[in-house]
C-alpha cells in the first residue's frame, strides 16, 4: 500500500490524481467552479477518447502492414508535388486536435516521409479539415471559409519548405515517447 | 469521427482475416504508443479544462475586440496561441467574435494560431520532434496566422 502510494506520488499520473480529488471535493462544496472546469474537462476527454485510441490502433495496423518502400516511394523526399499533394489529402481527411497528428508524424517519419511533407501533413491535419469545412461556412460564411483554406494552404506549405531547409543538414528524427 | 470508424473497424477486420498474428502485433504497437503518452494528454486536458473555464468566453470576446489593429492581432495571436479549444467550440466562438465587431483579421489570426499553435501542447510536440524543433514549428505558425489575418482581413 504504502509502495503504491510512492509509486503514484512519482509517476506522471500524480496531477490527474490531484485534479480528480479537487473535482470531488468542489463537487461535495458544490464550488461552482469547479463544477464548469469538470463540465469542461468531461468535453476535452469526450473528444480525444473517441477518436483518439481508434487513431493509434490505426497507426499500428499500418506500421506493420505498409511496407517502408512504398510510402518513401509516394511522399518520401524525393516526392515532388504529388507527394505533398497526398499528404495534405491525408491531412484534410481526418478529425481531431493538433496533438493527434503527431503520432501519424512519427509513423510516416518510420516509414520514410520527406520533412517537408511531415510538417506540410501537421499544418494540413490542424488547420484544413473536410469534415469541419461545412460547420465552418455554417458559422463563418462561404467567403470566409473558403480565402482561410486557400491563404493557409500556400502558407503551411511554405513551413514545410522553411523547416526542409532548416533541418536537412542535421540529424533530423521523430521519437516514440513513453 | 464515423469516417474514422468506419475506417479502422474495416481495416482491423480486414487484417484480421488476412493475418491474425501481424494484426495483434498492431493493435499491440498502436495501444503500446496511445499508452505511452496518455499521462501526457491527460495532464493537457486538465491544464486546458482549468485555463478554459477561469477565462470565460464573454473575456475572450472583450478582449480580442478591444483593438482592430495591430495591437488587437497581437492579443488575438497570443490569445490563440495559448487556449486549446477544441474546433466544435473555435468556430461558433469566432461567430461570436464577428458578431460583436471583431475585425475579420482578427478574428482569423485567432482562430489559425488556435490550431496551429499550441503552447499548452508543447511539451507533447517536443516529446516527439524534441524542443528546438517544437519551438521553430510553433513560431512559423505564429507568423503564418499573422500573415494569413492581415491577407483576409484585406480581402474580407
Amino acid at each position: 500500500m504504502k509502495n503504491l502510494f510512492k509509486n503514484l506520488v512519482l509517476s506522471e499520473y500524480i496531477l490527474i490524481v490531484l485534479f480528480g480529488i479537487a473535482l470531488l471535493i468542489s463537487r461535495i462544496l458544490n464550488f461552482e467552479t469547479g463544477i464548469t472546469i469538470e463540465h469542461n474537462f468531461w468535453m476535452f476527454i469526450t473528444e480525444m477518447i473517441t477518436f483518439l485510441p481508434l487513431m493509434f490502433v490505426l497507426m499500428g495496423l499500418l506500421d506493420v502492414w505498409i511496407p517502408k518502400e512504398k510510402v518513401e516511394r509516394h511522399i518520401g523526399p524525393g516526392s515532388g508535388i504529388r507527394g505533398m499533394f497526398y499528404v495534405v489529402l491525408l491531412g484534410t481527411l481526418q478529425a481531431g486536435p493538433l496533438y493527434g497528428a503527431f503520432p501519424v508524424a512519427y509513423i510516416l517519419w518510420k516509414k520514410g516521409c520527406g520533412i517537408r511533407n511531415i510538417f506540410i501533413y501537421l499544418g494540413a491535419f490542424s488547420t484544413l479539415k473536410v469534415p469541419m469545412l461545412a460547420f465552418e461556412i455554417g458559422f463563418l460564411g462561404l467567403k470566409f471559409s473558403l480565402l482561410r483554406t486557400l491563404i493557409t494552404l500556400p502558407v503551411f506549405i511554405a513551413i514545410g519548405y522553411i523547416m526542409e531547409f532548416m533541418l536537412r543538414k542535421r540529424n533530423f528524427t521523430v521519437n516514440q515517447p513513453g | 469521427m464515423v469516417l474514422l470508424l468506419a475506417v479502422s473497424g474495416a481495416s482491423l477486420l480486414l487484417s484480421f482475416v488476412f493475418d491474425r498474428e501481424k494484426t495483434v502485433r498492431g493493435v499491440k504497437k498502436g495501444l503500446k504508443m496511445f499508452l505511452g503518452i496518455l499521462p501526457w494528454l491527460l495532464n493537457i486536458l486538465v491544464i486546458a479544462s482549468v485555463t478554459i473555464s477561469l477565462v470565460p468566453q464573454h473575456t475572450i470576446v472583450r478582449l480580442l475586440g478591444s483593438d482592430s489593429g495591430p495591437v488587437g492581432v497581437l492579443i488575438a495571436a497570443l490569445a490563440g496561441s495559448v487556449a486549446l479549444i477544441p474546433g466544435f467550440v473555435a468556430f461558433p466562438l469566432a461567430s461570436i467574435l464577428l458578431k460583436s465587431g471583431v475585425s475579420y483579421a482578427v478574428t482569423a489570426v485567432f482562430i489559425t494560431t488556435l490550431l496551429m499553435v499550441g503552447i499548452v501542447t508543447l511539451p507533447l510536440e517536443a516529446k516527439y520532434f524534441g524542443i528546438r524543433i517544437a519551438i521553430t514549428r510553433n513560431l512559423l505558425s505564429l507568423v503564418g496566422a499573422v500573415i494569413i489575418g492581415i491577407i483576409i482581413g484585406a480581402l474580407m
